[in-house]
């Protein structure tokens, strides 16, 4: 459980966080939405202790960070993965937050084992490794503790296709046994897959949260016809509005129903017709972040 | 198999005790190759001086004390760099995400870090009176030297001497937070401090106490006559003891990012 509460950050007359409200509930996972310099990481860190807030407040199972006596057995942080010193092997790496938060020795072969890091890579310096390498590490890092709650900056990043599968496979897993997962990303595709909420950040605010389904409600059906132009005639006739997607399919701002009886009506065929959930959650994303709409959507 | 246990549901862990964080930081400090290399090197120095000795001096001065007290120059200018990498590898090498994320007391932290130069400077000592000893062995047997086994005062302040200089270092450390910037200034300003005491008229009498040089050399060399305590007080609390405080509340206010 993660509470936050107008979590606010100002550097000088940059407000980088401003007044951020937003609660994770355990057995979910909250994906954390925004473009570069949104304020994710600055709210993130402000979470974790590691940057004091200018104003309100965030706890973790209702206390704060820094008052945790042990926070690796609570919580699980990965923030970047590459602050690791190059000098110490991937094993030495675990080996030290083991003996700093008093966990088994024999926990640091197991998550190695986890995230796929084999013996010869756990032997290596930190140095070697590449990006997705070091975010198994951070990963790995972060679970060590047996903690009852995940927060990961940007873990994807870096990790191949078949690595992105596997952690949100992970996460998906952590979450369904209980646990609570706040991931930010800017990979909207990344989050979309594994989160059941959503807080999505623009200029510091929260521009929008909820669940992903009601979030993605608004965005219509996708619905494609054997005839195209006659399928979009007879939505636009009935008074559906509609967009063309660049497959060729239309997007229809109504429910599946209406559409379907507006084609039956027509007799227009119809060889598709879905939530146009493949690449809404981008089209808000775009809507809610981009320059002008940011101001509007805050209003 | 599956290793992810089940969330517990409720239970705090105690918070780890210093003990713990101060074999954390000895470990932190052995376990890169810049730390391994450079305790390996400080060993090889002790030996290297007690085999130099050995040849080059006048059998009557191989004694305990003499082959001792050459060794606390690699000492006294290698440990306080271990005390500096201590405090600065953290943000040099940004570990102290992971430091304070685990440890969310930063003066804790600061606490281990102190207790395991500490620790190190102890260790070190404990190190060059066993090389030495073996060389007054050696000496006395092969090199008809003197091999006298008295020490006098001169173990335990050495020993203050090299906590003083890694405890400095570390304290420099916390205040640069910078490996490159904290050895440079570690190095240069006492020995500027030196130059401009012994070149203006007017400072000489201050850098006889304000130049941490100058008064620990009566300590290592084994005798701390008059003044001599006051002095050696008064310039470890301009070199130590404010660097310290400064960077101990920098430490406990910085971002870390």
């Amino acid at each position: 459980m993660i509470s936050v509460e107008h979590l606010t950050k100002r550097y000088g007359a940059h407000t980088a966080v401003d007044g951020v409200t937003f609660a994770c509930e355990p057995g979910t996972v909250t994906g954390f939405l925004g473009p570069n310099g949104a304020g994710k990481s600055t709210t993130m860190r402000m979470i974790c202790g590691l940057t004091p807030p200018s104003g309100g407040s965030a706890t973790v199972h209702g206390v704060p960070y820094r008052r945790l006596p042990n926070p690796g057995r609570e919580i699980g942080v990965l923030l970047d993965a590459s602050a690791q010193h190059p000098g110490r092997t991937g094993r030495e790496v675990l080996g030290l937050a083991a003996q700093t938060m008093g966990v088994d020795r024999r926990r640091v072969g197991e998550l190695l084992d986890l995230v796929g890091l084999n013996a010869t890579a756990a032997k290596r310096r930190v140095r070697a490794y590449s990006l997705g390498m070091r975010q198994r590490l951070g990963i790995a890092l972060a679970m060590l503790g047996d903690p009852r709650v995940l927060i990961l900056d940007e873990p994807a990043n870096g990790l191949d296709p078949e690595g992105i599968f596997w952690m949100r496979g992970v996460l998906r897993d952590f979450a369904d046994r209980g646990g609570t997962v706040l991931l930010s990303s800017h990979l909207l595709r990344e989050v979309e897959a594994v989160a059941d909420r959503l807080v999505v950040i623009g200029g510091g605010r929260v521009v929008a949260s909820g669940t992903k389904d009601e979030l993605l409600a608004g965005s219509g059906v996708r619905v494609r016809g054997l005839e195209p132009e006659k399928l979009e005639w007879a939505l636009t006739t009935a008074g559906v509005p509609v967009t063309r997607t660049a497959d060729g399919a239309l997007v229809a701002q109504a429910d599946a129903e209406t559409v379907g009886r507006v084609a039956a009506a027509a007799g227009a065929v119809l060889l598709e017709l879905r939530p146009a959930d493949d690449g809404g959650l981008e089209q808000l994303f775009l809507t809610l972040t981009a320059g002008r709409t940011v101001k509007e959507a805050v209003k | 198999m599956s290793v992810i246990a089940a969330p517990r549901v409720a239970g705090t862990s105690s918070r780890p005790g210093l003990g713990r964080l101060t074999a954390v930081e000895l470990r932190k400090m052995t376990d890169t190759r810049a730390g391994f290399w450079l305790m390996v090197t400080i060993g090889l120095g002790y030996v290297a001086l007690a085999v130099i000795m050995l040849f080059a001096a006048d059998p009557a001065d191989l004694t305990l004390r003499n082959l001792f007290q050459l060794m606390m120059i690699p000492s006294g200018v290698l440990l306080p760099v271990l005390g500096i990498l201590a405090a600065t590898s953290e943000w040099t090498q940004r570990t102290a995400l992971t430091t304070f994320t685990l440890v969310p007391e930063r003066s804790r932290v600061a606490v281990a870090k102190l207790l395991a130069a500490v620790a190190l400077a102890v260790a070190s000592v404990g190190v060059s009176l066993a090389v030495a000893a073996a060389g007054n062995v050696v000496g006395s047997a092969l090199f008809d030297g003197d091999g006298s086994w008295s020490l006098g005062a001169i173990l335990p302040f050495s020993l203050l001497a090299q906590v003083i200089n890694i405890v400095m270092g570390v304290a420099f450390g916390m205040l640069l937070m910078n490996s490159a910037l904290a050895i440079v200034v570690y190095f240069m300003l006492p020995t500027l401090w030196s130059v401009v005491g012994e070149m203006v008229k007017a400072l000489q009498t201050p850098a006889q106490w304000l130049d941490l040089g100058v008064t620990m050399q009566p300590l290592l060399e084994g005798s701390m006559p008059g003044q001599a305590w006051a002095k050696l007080a008064t310039a470890s609390a301009v070199w130590v003891l404010v660097p310290l405080a400064a960077g101990w509340t920098r430490l406990l206010k910085r971002e870390v990012s």
